[in-house]
């Protein structure tokens, strides 16, 4: 007898998911298990943020408008399309895959609309002056402390890591809910709830990415203004 | 095979799916208020990380649907996340110490030598 037959008959009490202990297919524990060690990815790039911007001068560009206004709207965006994906998801648990593409199709839409707006953000930063390893020069005049200490060059080195790979799980998650939207009829329900699992996590991460990289990084004083 | 795996049931009403989007959206925006209201760097990180802590705990129990899997997957996934978390935060400590390290220039620095 197999190791999996014998499984099955041990006593509900004892191990009530049978072969399936978690009481979810491989699959969707797969997921879960990649969402875990992704979060530890993002977890160790804004622990690194955070240790820059203490053991540094850290400058604080943002103005209200275009960087927290679009950073704000890209937010609203990355929350609507969660919401999106659970509709998709409990359509799809109803039997309903007409409707439950419908909604995946409003999910992209949402990404990608988060995606052109930080492209657009991004643009105007590095249209700036913004570099990786060096800020622009009217930043480094302005955020200079009275005792001389330089604002670190390493701004653009977090901002552009972070949020990059952050738009990249954006856009990988945009194709995969294509492909998922494509080939709907075909796939089991855990399967569209497995991609709406990996939709949340980007969402979830950008719960962290925003008040830390950009909240904490607004101009208030308007010092670039003056 | 266990027929709970092949059940399609999922728990939770597009009304509370709803209500729950309602609250991440305004807890952004108090985060948002709270950028333009002056208060101390490290009270408003303490703040934000809450409030963010907040949102992603009803984005994992109801958008992900944790809250209602199983207990043991659960178990299985949050503490040991939230430990290695914690772990990171021993190079705190360090990044302090190499802010009172930092060699401060009072003048210009001084030139490469020419060979």
């Amino acid at each position: 007898m197999s190791t999996e037959a014998r499984a099955v008959h041990f006593p509900a009490a004892d191990w009530d998911g049978g072969v399936h202990p978690y009481r979810v297919g491989h699959r969707k524990l797969g997921m879960w298990l990649f969402i875990v060690s992704d979060s530890l990815t993002f977890s160790a790039l804004l622990m690194g943020y955070a240790y820059l911007r203490a053991s540094n001068v850290w400058p604080t560009p943002f103005p209200f408008y275009p960087s927290i206004v679009f950073s704000s709207v890209m937010t609203f965006c990355l929350l609507s399309s969660s919401l999106t994906m659970v509709f998709g998801v409990s359509a799809s648990s109803r039997g309903d895959k007409v409707l439950a593409r419908k909604w995946i199709l409003a999910t992209i839409f949402f990404g990608v609309a988060f995606i052109v707006l930080h492209l657009i953000e991004w643009n105007h930063l590095i249209s700036e002056g913004l570099r990786p390893f060096s800020l622009p020069a009217h930043w480094v005049s302005t955020f200079t402390t009275t005792d001389g200490k330089l604002p670190s060059p390493l701004f653009g080195a977090t901002f552009f890591t972070i949020t990059g790979l952050h738009m990249f799980h954006v856009a990988t998650g945009a194709i995969y809910l294509s492909v998922v939207a494509a080939r709907v009829k075909k796939l089991k329900h855990e399967d569209i709830e497995i991609s709406g699992l990996y939709w949340h996590f980007v969402d979830l991460v950008w719960m962290f990415v925003f008040p830390l990289i950009y909240i904490l990084s607004v101009d208030v004083g308007g010092h670039l203004a003056k | 095979m266990s027929t709970h795996v092949e059940e399609e049931h999922f728990a939770g009403s597009n009304k509370l799916f709803t209500s729950i989007w309602v609250w991440l959206v305004l807890l952004t925006l108090v985060e948002i208020g709270l950028a333009y209201k002056p208060m101390a760097l490290h009270l408003m990180l303490t703040i934000l990380l809450g409030l963010s802590i907040i949102k992603a705990a009803l984005i994992v129990a109801y958008f992900m649907h944790l809250k209602f899997e199983r207990l043991s997957l659960i178990l299985t996934i949050v503490p040991m996340l939230v430990i290695c978390i914690c772990l990171l935060f021993v190079f705190f400590p360090d990044s302090f110490r190499s802010a009172g390290l930092r060699y401060e220039f009072k003048e210009q620095p001084p030139a490469a030598e020419e060979h």
